[in-house]
């Protein structure tokens, strides 16, 4: 699905990401740990295009094509999702009406037409009971005055609209509480299929209990310094990452 | 973004900039009194308007030109460089379309604008007569018989000047006295042509009212006058467009349109103004410098301006109601777009005079490139106008960081009563907005249009819908990638 290879990338001349290597399969989901500043929001932010990082070594396969060499949009209508650790409000915009020009204009790009007004309304229907999204948020500008977990929540109902191949999620816990969260994690292990992929990236064990990862990668000062299965995260959280910090530090002295 | 893509996509071009070629007859650059009797004698018009334009021009010889009015200052303007009549030879007395210059039908429709009353304009049964200004004349107003039957005089202001003066005589100036300002007095003087429209006692108007306004020779203004009557429970929506060719010299076009309700009367007045705006050096351009205001005569009656404003190099206007009678409404609903190095400084004024008058203000200024925009607006409650209230809400959007986006509120309270609530708000288009569209597939155009449609949302809604999807296109087209 996804391979990254050595990547480096530095935000102002600073450098963040030191050189990951990372390989996703269809049908897998990986989580990625870390400490505040690690890299897990920039590894997400690269990957799905943001401008503002520069890419200085590497490289990103997404399904057979060079991820790096596209732009932000083709990315997305390639197949990757980016679930925001913040989702951003477009005053006026509804909801509907940006979903249905991102899925046409991804079909578009797939050579597909655009979606029957009716076969769209049902895929609304459909994916708002996956997420128990309320059905007033979806006539709703996107994003505006919503709560924290109602942005998330509908982080993941656009998710499940456009269906994409690899789904990144940044911190898509943050600021949920116990039910959401709940909500949150059945949309994802609904839509988990062996012909697609996720990349969880938490700060914290209990989305895990909720979402089961294949793997489980632990990502300190730009690099992936362990990675394994389930089990490492259930470490991390009785040790913390000083342990890690530790460990690697001496590593690297 | 990187500026190559932004410089790709500003140079977007003008679409109506194209000049139609054909023979038209125009006076000598210049103006004095010989030049105001030539127009007058022109239009065979009688001598009650003459003496009126002759006033209007010596109070104007005495009127210091605004050229610095506020944040706004632009290059002195000879006045003796512009000729003040140019009409195309054929002179249109037409009974059939037939009779039309074939040039002039293929310009019109090019904009398109048809002038075939059966013509299905975009797959859609017209529904709206049109009058169309060409230079200084009306070429055709459309669905006129229609219109009779009900009652509704739509013609152009000279055929209105001929066959209804009692009407002019009592209305002309009534709401924008022939020397109000500069460029008022200046078209009074020399206006050429416009639109007369009135609507009955008791009459919904059947079908939208139009005018479409488009400068074509070079070294000429553009001073046209609209006027609009409603009585006494009457309705009408009225449309103005307009455009002009791509030229390197700027053109004046100082318009003046008054609007008169009377009891139960209500008028709703929009505008799509998108005039040459220049280069995107700000070489060229219209100067729009128009008077609009409207007076809500009588008790209950509703006056509501709706623009988007996407033209012209400069333009000022504010366009204003006079909320005289009791429980009277006003509304101003403006869009204000400019890119490049346009300017605009409008907004309005609402007047508040009699008992329990309501006013809305909703502005929402858009500035990219290294414009300027403004919202200047006043608010005056006037002693015994009881229980007035008023709303206002202006916010700017900024794209970039070189552009400015300014608010002038004015606010005159002579009475207790009153209430006046003012809110504004100022958001740049942000990096953030742009990425969350681009990763779910959507292209920075294509976001940039979606956002500041979704801006804009609460004032195109009041556009009727023709309008609303024209002015959806062309806000896109005027902020193509200014968006870096």
């Amino acid at each position: 699905m996804i391979s990254i290879k050595n990547l480096h990338a530095s935000i102002n001349g600073k450098e963040i990401l030191k050189g990951i290597n990372l390989e996703v399969k269809a049908g897998e989901i990986h989580a990625i740990m870390g400490p505040n500043g690690s890299g897990k929001s920039t590894l997400s932010s690269v990957l799905a295009g943001r401008e503002d990082y520069d890419v200085t070594e590497g490289e990103v396969i997404f399904n057979g094509k060079n991820l790096l060499d596209m732009s932000a949009e083709d990315r997305a209508r390639e197949g990757l999702f980016l679930a925001f650790q913040y989702p951003i409000e477009i005053p006026g915009v509804s909801n509907i009406n940006f979903l249905k020009t991102a899925i046409n204009e991804i079909r578009a790009y797939n050579g597909k037409e655009a979606i029957e007004a009716k076969d769209f309304l049902a895929l609304i229907k459909e994916k708002q009971k996956l997420v128990e999204l309320d059905s007033k948020l979806t006539g709703r500008s996107v994003n505006e005055g919503f709560s924290g977990g109602e942005k998330k929540r509908n982080e993941i109902f656009q998710m499940a609209i456009l269906e994409p191949k690899l789904a990144i999620l940044d911190e898509t816990d943050s600021g949920l509480d116990i039910d959401a969260l709940r909500i949150v994690a059945n949309g994802v292990n609904k839509l988990h299929s062996k012909n697609n992929a996720f990349v969880v990236i938490t700060h914290y064990q209990r989305l895990l209990d909720h979402i089961v990862p294949d793997f489980v990668h632990i990502l300190f000062d730009g690099r992936i310094v362990k990675s394994g299965t389930k089990e490492l995260a259930l470490e991390l959280e009785a040790k913390g990452y000083d342990e890690i910090k530790h460990q690697f530090e001496k590593l690297q002295g | 973004m990187s500026n190559d893509v932004l410089d790709d996509h500003i140079q977007n071009e003008y679409k109506w900039g194209f000049t139609t070629d054909i023979e038209s007859e125009t006076f000598a650059k210049g103006l004095n009194e010989t030049v105001i009797r030539a127009l007058s004698k022109k239009k065979n018009e009688p001598e009650w308007l003459l003496d009126i334009r002759l006033k209007a021009f010596k109070q104007w010889l005495t009127m210091p030109e605004p050229n610095n009015w506020a944040h706004v200052p632009y290059p002195k303007i000879d006045f003796q460089d512009i000729s003040y009549y140019s009409a195309p030879k054929k002179k249109p007395e037409l009974k059939s379309l037939d009779e039309v210059d074939p040039e002039l039908l293929k310009t019109f429709e090019k904009l398109g604008i048809s002038l075939e009353e059966q013509k299905r304009l975009s797959g859609v049964q017209s529904n709206i007569a049109v009058d169309a200004i060409f230079d200084s004349v009306s070429v055709k107003t459309t669905f006129r018989e229609t219109l009779a039957e009900k009652g509704v005089i739509f013609c152009s202001l000279s055929e209105a000047v001929q066959e209804h003066p009692e009407l002019i005589k009592k209305y002309m100036g009534m709401v924008v006295p022939f020397a109000d300002n500069y460029y008022a007095a200046l078209n009074t003087a020399v206006f050429s042509d416009g639109s007369f429209c009135y609507i009955p006692k008791g009459v919904r108007c059947p079908m939208e009212l139009s005018t479409y306004f488009r400068i074509n020779s070079s070294g000429t203004g553009q001073f046209e006058r609209t006027l609009i009557v409603a009585e006494e429970g009457s309705y009408v929506s009225y449309l103005e467009g307009c455009t002009a060719p791509q030229r390197d010299e700027n053109q004046l076009h100082a318009a003046v349109v008054e609007i008169i309700a009377h009891k139960n009367a209500e008028v709703k007045y929009s505008t799509v103004q998108n005039w040459y705006p220049g280069d995107k050096d700000g070489k060229g351009g219209i100067f729009n410098f128009v008077t609009k205001r409207g007076i809500c005569l009588e008790e209950n009656s509703k006056i509501s301006w709706t623009q988007v404003e996407t033209g012209s190099a400069i333009t000022w206007k504010y366009p204003s109601v006079i909320l005289k009678g009791d429980n009277s409404v006003g509304e101003f609903y403006s869009v204000a777009v400019t890119n490049n190095k346009q300017e605009a400084d409008t907004g309005t004024k609402m007047i508040h005079i009699g008992k329990n008058t309501r006013s809305t203000i909703i502005s929402k200024g858009i500035s990219a490139g290294l414009s300027n925009n403004s919202y200047r607006g006043l608010v005056q409650i006037r002693k015994g106008a009881k229980n007035a209230r008023n709303f206002s809400q202006c916010d700017s959007l900024l794209m970039g960081d070189t552009c400015g986006a300014h608010t002038f509120p004015y606010i005159e309270i002579k009475d207790k009563t009153a209430i006046v609530e003012h809110e504004a708000t100022t958001s740049k288009i942000g990096e953030d907005q742009l990425f969350y569209c681009k990763q779910r597939g959507i292209d920075t155009e294509k976001a940039v249009a979606l956002i500041v449609n979704g801006y804009c949302k609460e004032v195109l809604n009041k556009l009727p819908m023709e309008f609303a999807v024209e002015a959806q296109k062309l806000l896109a087209i005027s902020l193509e990638g200014s968006v870096g």
